[in-house]
């Protein structure tokens, strides 16, 4: 289980996180919506570790093993995954030899490694040509989330955080994520998501078991799938965001 | 191997070790005219060879350290050996060498790159050549490649004909340095059409402290053909300095491609003054890829002179500056005619107090219309105590030329390391993947046996950084 108990993170001295619990158990899909600015990303990039950020109360225990004092790569050993918001490039290390040296690190069989990089590749309907590019370098929107969903099943970590993977996508694109997430979540049926999203349009294409919406710092409500339902009709507590995203869906679209 | 002495625990330099002084010749330490005469006399050389000789000598004297670039002052002309002849001739065999000159190239593994990937290989052990190689075929084709006192001795007029005629004696102090007391170096002559598939090689070592080397290279491509020539160099880890003082011509003439690669490895105690110029001429290629990873303080700017139509140069340069080094690096595009093209890519890394230094210039001729150049520089800097520069000089007087400059100067990047090792890879091998992948543009011009040393080299630089900081 991954287990966050009031969890207190500040940026630059400042609350942005103010005590978030959340237990994810093997093979749950929870949801965490919330608007702009309620600390989602922060809440993913503090339990993978990004030292950016100042974790000051609480704790986040991983099958048992205490997180919190761990280096990113530590976390990423034990089994957590990120998948970002926003990819990042870095020029001249090959997608392929990336990928080879992380399979590597976290202990599995290198023999294997072709193997079951192609069979990922086939399973998400992605080109091998991929892995003659840098890492990240270049890409667009869509195939950084890819390359993120692609490393997402390769690694196979007992739980993700899948930060965001809707945002920037257009109808199809996003389709497409989320019919790789189910994948990845059919081949291994014990991995732990916790998804992070600002809509709820990547639903329609997902089981869910729980949803909990983030405000201010601290998570407001938790439920059920109608939870979503009920955020669609009322907003969350403030209206204005959401029909501005709704704009943005709009023009994406085209 | 027992009388091999290991210096080995001074630094991380797999080359620092040397084997006994056994030599044929070592002249006495110290420069004069009579050891300027004492060179061409054991040469047995012809008398304009002697007389050119004492003319750069003169010249030597005359001109004044230059102020600019690196420190130089540390240099002490009176105490370096100018030549040491370490073995009687060049042979044709590996085992024909003197016992502590042909393990020196084992471990270096010098015989086995001639076997697996080489056309010809040039071995120089101090002052002079000791081993040479040239595949038959080529042999038959009438390429020449000779070590540079032999083709003085078999091609006279050929060596007369272009010898100084790139770099003169008078280009600068060390050009005349050079030109007075040079020893040893390769010659290469390819015939017209002629391509060599494989890369010839010469490998420079130094051995005895406090030497000086100054090996002489030229090569002509005459037209159409086509030769990839690579320089490999070491040297034992001494606390006394050394020093390096090559003059390096070349000659792409109508529709010719040179391809010369250098992977510049001294130990921290050598000084390495290099002058390097290749003239090219109609729709000829010149492409200069150059590694500076080692030795104490390097200036050496690889230059082009595009004298005719449609001529073209390339000049990619990588530097390491670790602790105590100094990479003065760069190059050096001279347009002299019309639609002639060059590029520079250097890319530079710079830690542990290093300092990385990229010095280049761009010169479009008044009559030279129509002429591009593109000069991209990107500096990495490691840590805080570590230096950066960019000289870059651009004169274009010639109508209608497009000439650019693009430079940057990066750290790590914290959102790299981050996401780097939120996937399992520890900080400091995101480091290196970082600072591997930053130079990957420059290193994949490299043949692969070479980028793979160059990532290596990197590699254990950047161990012993992090054992420091620990």
């Amino acid at each position: 289980m991954l287990k966050i108990q009031n969890l207190k993170v500040n940026r630059d001295g400042k609350e942005v996180l103010r005590g978030v619990s959340l237990n994810i158990k093997p093979g749950e899909v929870h949801i965490l919506m919330g608007p702009n600015g309620s600390g989602k990303s922060t809440l993913a990039s503090a339990l993978m570790g990004n030292p950016v950020f100042e974790v000051v109360g609480g704790s986040v225990i991983l099958d048992g093993r205490s997180l919190l004092n761990l280096s990113p790569d530590k976390r990423a050993k034990f089994g957590l995954f990120l998948a970002f918001q926003y990819p990042v490039e870095v020029s001249g290390v090959s997608m392929r030899g990336f990928l080879r040296a992380v399979y590597k690190e976290l202990g599995r069989p290198v023999e294997s490694f072709n193997k079951d990089l192609e069979k990922n590749l086939k399973l998400l309907n992605m080109s091998s040509a991929f892995m003659e590019r840098f890492l990240n370098d270049g890409f667009s929107g869509g195939e950084k989330k890819k390359s993120e969903i692609l490393q997402l099943a390769l690694f196979s970590p007992k739980y993700a955080i899948l930060d965001e993977m809707d945002s920037g996508l257009d109808v199809s694109a996003l389709k497409t994520v989320a019919e790789s997430i189910s994948k990845i979540k059919a081949e291994n049926p014990d991995l732990g998501i916790l998804i992070i999203t600002h809509y709820q349009r990547i639903l329609k294409y997902l089981d869910v078991d729980f949803v909990h919406i983030l405000s201010e710092g601290k998570i407001s409500r938790s439920g059920g799938r109608e939870l979503v339902e009920e955020v669609e009709e009322k907003g969350y507590d403030k209206l204005k965001v959401k029909s501005q995203r709704s704009k943005i869906n709009v023009k994406s679209k085209k | 191997m027992s009388k091999v002495k290991s210096n080995l625990n001074l630094d991380d330099y797999k080359y620092g070790f040397s084997y006994p002084e056994d030599y044929v010749f070592k002249s006495k330490k110290g420069l004069g005219e009579n050891i300027v005469r004492g060179i061409s006399k054991i040469k047995k050389e012809p008398l304009w060879m002697l007389e050119y000789r004492l003319n750069a000598y003169k010249i030597f004297l005359s001109k004044k350290m230059p102020a600019w670039g690196g420190d130089l002052s540390k240099i002490d002309f009176d105490d370096i050996y100018y030549y040491l002849k370490p073995s009687q001739g060049e042979v044709q065999k590996w085992e024909d060498l003197p016992k502590g000159i042909k393990a020196t190239y084992d471990r270096i593994g010098i015989p086995e790159a001639e076997q697996k990937y080489l056309s010809g290989v040039k071995a120089q052990y101090e002052s002079e050549v000791v081993y040479g190689s040239l595949l038959a075929d080529l042999t038959k084709k009438g390429v020449i490649f000779l070590g540079m006192d032999e083709a003085l001795e078999k091609h006279s007029a050929l060596v007369m004909e272009y010898f100084g005629k790139a770099v003169p004696s008078a280009d600068n102090k060390f050009s005349a340095l050079n030109s007075a007391v040079w020893s040893g170096g390769s010659f290469i002559y390819v015939p017209k059409n002629v391509k060599v598939d494989l890369p010839l090689q010469a490998y420079f070592r130094m051995n005895a402290k406090k030497m000086g080397q100054f090996e002489r290279t030229l090569i002509i491509a005459d037209e159409g053909s086509f030769v990839s020539y690579i320089e490999g160099c070491t040297a034992p880890v001494y606390s006394a300095n050394s020093l390096h003082s090559a003059v390096v011509e070349i000659f792409v003439k109508k529709n010719a491609r040179i391809r010369y690669t250098t992977v510049q490895n001294w130990s921290k105690n050598v000084y390495n003054l290099v002058t390097k110029r290749a003239f090219v001429y109609e729709n000829g290629i010149m492409e200069w890829v150059d590694g500076n990873i080692g030795s104490k303080l390097t200036m050496k700017y690889p230059s082009i002179y595009l004298m005719e139509q449609g001529a073209k140069g390339a000049i990619l340069s990588m530097a390491f500056a670790g602790k105590n080094q100094h990479q003065d690096a760069g190059g050096k595009a001279v347009h002299l005619a019309s639609k002639t093209s060059s590029q520079i890519i250097s890319k530079s890394i710079s830690r542990g107090g290093g300092r990385a230094s990229y010095r280049g210039l761009i010169k479009v001729a008044n009559l030279a219309e129509n002429c591009k150049s593109n000069v991209v520089c990107d500096a990495l800097i490691l840590d805080e105590n570590s230096r950066s520069d960019t000289y870059p000089i651009m004169d274009v007087k010639g109508a209608y030329a497009r000439v650019s400059h693009e430079a940057s100067v990066n750290k790590v990047d914290e959102d790299q390391l981050f996401y780097l090792t939120s996937r399992g890879v520890s900080k400091h091998d995101a480091a290196n993947m970082i600072v591997n992948g930053f130079i990957e543009p420059i290193v994949k011009e490299f043949p692969m046996e070479y980028a793979m040393e160059l990532n290596r080299l990197i590699s254990i630089e950047l161990e012993g950084n992090a054992k420091n900081r620990r």
